[in-house]
């Protein structure tokens, strides 16, 4: 093959997806941009350039500061807490336990289920006086309490239900990754006499810091990403306790049809998804040139 | 993101090599802690089952001689258009899968195999939808669909999804794989790169399509924001929508109903993922592995 035709192939190869990935990826986000400096046109009122005050109106907005100290808080709740039981799941599967395909299963499977399903079911759980939590609870005298009516645990309960959803998922990986190691370094460690924390913490740890690093790219996105449960559970409620930055987006986009300030409110999302990408990129590429 | 790339191979045999391996045992406490947590995993589960199950007065009392009845899925499913939904979906997932294998497959031979000016900077504009999603488009990709005419249909939903780089970059490495010298062999024999590419490459990837297929379709059939935004009609509704809209509106509280419908609207994945449980899991793992 010639040079030319070589290029000319490539390209040809390329682009029915090159084409949809501009269209429904970079087009989206570079528009998104300029709507945000524009007003959103009703009725036979035009669009008109109306600079950065979108974002100067989003500076002002409540709603949306707390939409994003929601987020953050449901990051930091979420993520941390679905990794470390992610893999404490996967180092008890990989290992000789009884009955390690039925847990296997029972880890994995709320990964399989549509997250609005699992919102039914857990909305339900969650039900005062009459779901499983509450009547659990009564037997130990617990009070009986509104889990996602009130201000102060309707957010950790959307954060109980991300965890249980992700965790099984994230232990695939880490399952993978501890099937890759080498079953010497564990005999060498038992000769040697070291405990199996010792283990843990000085060889397994560190080996799985590639997929570590993995998961919580992905734990991040997710963080962002996935409010299913919102819609269903809690509608960001009450008085905005839940409310997470794309479950707001979608509120003011498609609710109240402002397209322009959910635009705005898009590049902050967006602008945060870049910053991961990036810390990601530098940190990955670092971090993990060990073997 | 590269020493996990490298990874790949050795992963998938070392599942094999350890099945022979000597592992930590694990003790009493822990073991007890395992199942503890296997069992909180699956308790909303077991809830939901038997709510679904038993008439209404049961649904909150665990009487273990209770009746078990059909009853609420027969009701569900007449409720709504819950086969209009399913049709809905199995048609979106279809689409969405094949699409996505015919365009991913040439996008990741022509960056696998071709050389040519613009590929590094064309890969890393492919690499940035694993980071900005169709998901958080949505207001853009809502204005898109209305310009394109495309409103509440199903094409709408599956659109923005199909060229997947997620896909693109599995299948790429797994092109890498495979020799130089069995395509050369190819070429010599008069194959053009086309069929090069389906009679060398692709029954090579077979592994992998199978692992994107499970993974793609389960992430079509559950997703739910976008397919909510973009339909307004019975005629283009997901099931994972239809059941929003059904357990949202007139049902009021009647929450063995709701179950049914939600167990029902998961049913199919829920059965195929417990038949091919292995295939799943190992799809997933082998996903995740880039």
């Amino acid at each position: 093959m010639t040079r030319t035709k070589e290029w000319l192939y490539g390209w040809l190869l390329l682009l029915p997806a090159m084409a949809l990935l501009v269209l429904f990826t970079h087009y989206p986000a570079v528009a998104n941009l300029w709507h945000s400096f524009y007003s959103t046109p009703r009725g036979s009122r035009q669009a008109v350039f109306v600079g950065v005050d979108h974002y100067r109106q989003l500076a002002d907005d409540p709603i949306f500061w707390q939409a994003l100290s929601n987020n953050l808080w449901y990051a930091l709740g979420t993520i941390p807490l679905s990794i470390a039981l992610a893999l404490m799941m996967a180092a008890w599967v990989n290992g000789r336990i009884a009955g390690r395909s039925v847990l296997r299963l029972a880890y994995f499977t709320p990964t399989i289920l549509p997250m609005i399903a699992v919102a039914n079911i857990w909305l339900f759980f969650y039900t005062p006086e009459y779901g499983l939590l509450e009547q659990f609870l009564r037997l130990f005298g617990v009070p009986t309490h509104n889990w996602l009516g009130s201000q102060s645990t309707a957010l950790p309960a959307m954060m109980v239900v991300a965890v249980w959803k992700e965790a099984g998922f994230f232990m695939i990986f880490y399952l993978a990754a501890l099937q890759s190691m080498s079953p010497h370094l564990a005999e060498a460690a038992a000769i040697e006499g070291a405990s199996r924390w010792y283990f843990f913490r000085r060889v397994t740890f560190p080996l799985l810091m590639p997929t570590t690093l993995f998961v919580l790219v992905n734990a991040v996105i997710n963080a962002f990403r996935l409010v299913d449960h919102v819609v269903v559970m809690t509608r960001g409620g009450p008085d905005n306790a839940t409310a997470l930055l794309l479950y707001y987006i979608y509120e003011i986009g498609f609710r109240f049809w402002d397209s322009a300030y959910a635009a705005a409110l898009t590049m902050v999302l967006l602008v945060l998804l870049g910053a991961a990408a990036l810390a990601q990129f530098l940190f990955l590429e670092r971090r993990t040139h060990y073997q | 993101m590269s020493s996990i790339l490298v990874d790949a191979p050795t992963v998938l045999r070392g599942d094999i090599a350890s099945r022979q391996s000597t592992r930590g045992s694990i003790n009493v406490i822990e073991t007890a802690a395992a199942w503890l947590l296997g069992i909180l995993w699956v308790l909303p589960l077991v809830y939901a089952l038997w709510t679904a199950f038993h008439a209404p007065e049961y649904s909150t009392r665990f009487v273990l001689s209770a009746p078990w009845t059909l009853a609420n899925f027969i009701n569900a499913w007449h409720a709504a258009p819950f086969a209009r939904y399913f049709l809905n979906t199995v048609m979106l997932v279809t689409m969405v899968l094949i699409a996505q294998l015919v365009l991913v497959t040439l996008a990741a031979y022509a960056f696998a195999r071709f050389r040519f000016p613009g590929r590094g900077l064309l890969f890393a504009l492919v690499l940035v939808q694993l980071m900005i999603m169709p998901d958080v488009l949505i207001v853009e990709n809502y204005r898109t669909m209305t310009l394109l005419g495309l409103k509440d249909t199903i094409l709408a939903i599956g659109l923005p999804y199909v060229a997947s780089a997620f896909g693109i970059f599995l299948l790429r490495q797994t092109f890498k794989t495979v020799p130089r010298e069995l395509d050369e062999a190819a070429r010599i024999e008069g194959c053009s790169p086309l069929q090069t590419l389906w009679k060398v490459y692709v029954p090579l990837a077979r592994p992998t399509y199978l692992a994107y297929a499970l993974v793609s379709v389960s992430y079509h059939w559950n997703n739910f924001l976008w397919p909510l935004i973009i339909t307004n009609s019975v005629e283009a509704r997901p099931v994972t929508v239809g059941l929003q809209v059904f357990s949202a509106t007139d049902q009021g509280i009647d929450w063995s109903i709701i179950t049914a419908a939600t167990l029902l609207s998961t049913g199919p994945l829920l059965i195929a993922f417990l038949l091919f449980q292995r295939q799943f899991v190992q799809s997933f793992m082998r996903a995740g592995i880039r």
